[in-house]
């Protein structure tokens, strides 16, 4: 018992282990020691989904790569043996291919979650923009993966974005053929994309610990936005929290299930099960609907180079989004005109994802390019206005006296 | 780069004139197939097969689908070897180097019908006839889409519409004037089974066979499918049992204090 002090376990091997690694400990004190506010709601859950639907995509991703041949004359092939020839292959591929779609809307959800709630505000700015790198390597991974397929779409779609990088000035040609390993896609950009692919997944893998560390340092914000005070208003995540997780991935894996025995082709285009062909142009090109949005706004502004500029910053201002929202209140609950701006800003991404989807021409374009208008209007004008003479309604002293004064526990 | 500006600017009238392309949207039909526990109609599929060897398959290919395969839809395994032993397979080289023919095998793959697509397109005006391995999948509407449009030729094109040479008026094919030579006439393949070999029958037979070959999995998919849903809605069930016995006490103790 000499080393009993600050070793607090019973059995004998835990100790040893304990003495030279304290890995137990440490996740032990991430599970129980972390006080969570008691009032989160299922919204919350949506981190540990997509934390969840990372691990899935990795291990059937593995497990697809397999049997996947990365080259313009076996991969579409290769996808169809997997379809019909490699065990529970359809099963393994539909569980990626749906997976995918079901981590966009998780991790929307997060996104959305996070907006509302005012959750990239003091202290958790960092946390915001290690989230905001992880959705930008989530999208450069869902990109790159669905070109693998080598379907019309595929083919397309990595030509449509590819060539976009040829709007940058003076360089954007160099950049495209090093980018595709030749001036056009083929077999070195299929080849390249699959390795990117393949790696990218762990880069998130990577950057979600320090998203966790992140999140770990000043703890959950919650409903209220109101920082827990008093041990009354927190609860420790073991058991209370991994219950209410473990409750919502059940239910998220019954969707889930749906999609894939039932309506497994769901998201996709049915363009992708013809295979690449680059002298056949789709008579429209779009983009996984989870791209609609930005591809809405790359395609509302009329020059190359402005429409790619535009993308780039509609995902760029949302970084910034911590120093253009100044309210010092977190949660929409109490700000009246941010939250209406809220559901605004919502509207118009359904609009822009719904403008996307359909063919550049007629009353379309005018409608995506006020969208896109909006969009940046919102971020850049009104979030910084409102944020500055906005006046809070009925914020509470703490967020256990949030729910006494509503009458609940 | 010259192929670079061809692609953007190829790209940017696709747009244009995509709305032209608009095709007569599909009528929706009753397949065994639809609904949620469907499954494929074995004699209409076995049928559909007849049509597909007896006409389809002069001019597409069925380069996903091994003849053992077709167990699946009913056949029976001595039926799939003498399939299979119908066609001539390319193999080779030999152990002098040659390539040489032999009778197909259950584990081969469907014979083409060309070479390889150049000859597809030589041998069809420059057309390139589909390979049907997945054609209810490839197609927006998938095997109404292709009931339709094996259904839905016109003898003559509605005025104002200009037949290219060569092509025929189809009004569910996008821009209406498709290659392929109406295929199923009244009589071109004779039913074991007594049924009459309609264009109608036919057509809805091969678009059954050829539903199933684009998704061959689709019955093991929806029973394991239904296993899968059963366990996950029960544990998402026990799930909530667990978690409401952690906060029920919490709730409880609050009502308490007040």
């Amino acid at each position: 018992m000499s080393d009993g002090g600050s070793n607090p376990y019973r059995h004998p091997f835990v100790r040893w282990l304990e003495k030279r690694l304290p890995i137990i400990s440490f996740v032990e004190h991430a599970l129980k020691g972390y006080q969570v506010p008691k009032n989160l709601s299922i919204l919350w859950t949506s981190g540990f989904i997509a934390g969840f639907m990372l691990v899935v995509m990795i291990i059937t991703g593995i497990l697809l790569a397999m049997h996947y041949v990365p080259h313009p004359d076996h991969a579409f092939d290769s996808v169809e043996r997997i379809m019909r020839e490699v065990n529970f292959g359809w099963l393994i591929r539909y569980l990626h291919a749906n997976g995918a779609s079901l981590f966009f809307l998780v991790v929307y959800m997060h996104m959305f979650r996070a907006l509302y709630y005012g959750s990239y505000k003091s202290p958790r700015e960092v946390l915001w923009i290690i989230g905001m790198i992880i959705f930008l390597v989530m999208m450069a991974t869902a990109f790159l993966g669905y070109v693998l397929p080598w379907g019309q779409m595929s083919y397309w779609g990595a030509t449509v974005i590819t060539n976009l990088f040829t709007a940058i000035p003076w360089i954007g040609d160099s950049i495209l053929e090093w980018l595709l390993g030749a001036p056009y896609v083929g077999a070195p950009a299929l080849n390249k994309f699959f390795a990117l692919h393949y790696f990218l997944p762990f880069l998130m893998f990577l950057l979600v610990f320090i998203h966790i560390w992140a999140l770990h340092t000043n703890g959950s914000n919650n409903p209220t936005g109101i920082e827990p005070k008093t041990a009354e208003d927190t609860l420790p995540f073991h058991p209370y929290y991994t219950v209410k997780d473990l409750l919502s991935i059940a239910g998220f894996m019954v969707i889930f299930a749906f999609f894939i025995f039932f309506a497994p082709n769901f998201f996709g285009e049915p363009e992708n099960y013809i295979p690449a062909d680059p002298m056949v142009t789709p008579a429209h090109i779009v983009p996984e609907w989870y791209f609609l949005p930005f591809y809405a706004i790359l395609r509302a502004i009329p020059d190359k180079l402005g429409g790619f500029v535009a993308m780039i910053s509609s995902i760029l201002v949302l970084f910034v989004l911590p120093w253009l929202d100044r309210s010092k209140v977190k949660s929409c609950t109490f700000r009246p005109i941010f939250r209406a701006l809220f559901w605004v800003f919502v509207l118009d991404v359904l609009i822009l994802g719904w403008v996307g989807a359909k063919p550049a021409e007629g009353h379309y374009i005018g409608i995506g390019q006020w969208a896109t208008a909006y969009y940046f209007i919102h971020f850049l004008i009104l979030v910084p206005l409102v944020s500055r003479f906005e006046k809070p309604s009925g914020l509470p002293d703490s967020l256990s006296a949030y729910y006494r004064d509503k009458g609940c526990s | 780069m010259i192929q670079v500006i061809f692609i953007l600017t190829s790209l940017l009238s696709t747009f244009q004139v995509s709305s032209l392309e608009e095709a007569k949207v599909p009528p929706k039909r009753d397949w065994s197939f639809n609904h949620m526990l469907g499954t494929f109609d074995r004699a209409a599929a076995q049928r559909g097969y007849k049509v597909y060897r007896q006409v389809c398959s002069t001019c597409h290919s069925l380069r996903h689908v091994r003849y053992r395969h077709l167990e699946k839809i009913g056949f029976s395994k001595a039926e799939v070897k003498a399939i299979a032993a119908e066609y001539q397979v390319r193999d080779g080289p030999n152990d002098e180097g040659e390539m040489f023919d032999r009778p197909g095998n259950p584990s081969d793959r469907f014979v083409t019908p060309y070479k390889n697509k150049k000859a597809a397109e030589a041998a069809n005006d420059g057309s390139y006839p589909p390979d049907l391995s997945l054609i209810t999948k490839a197609r927006a509407g998938g095997a109404d889409y292709l009931y339709a449009l094996l259904t839905g030729y016109q003898e003559s094109p509605p005025a104002g519409i200009d037949l290219v040479p060569g092509k025929y008026y189809n009004p569910y094919f996008p821009g209406g004037q498709i290659a392929m030579v109406p295929p199923l006439i009244e009589g071109v393949v004779l039913y074991e089974d007594g049924t009459l070999a309609t264009p109608n029958q036919m057509a809805h037979d091969v678009t059954t066979f050829l539903a199933w070959a684009s998704e061959p999995e689709l019955e093991e998919r929806r029973r394991l499918g239904v296993q899968w849903l059963i366990f996950l809605t029960a544990f998402a069930f026990i799930c909530y049992l667990v978690k409401r016995s952690y906060w029920r006490p919490l709730s409880q103790k609050v009502t308490k204090k007040k």
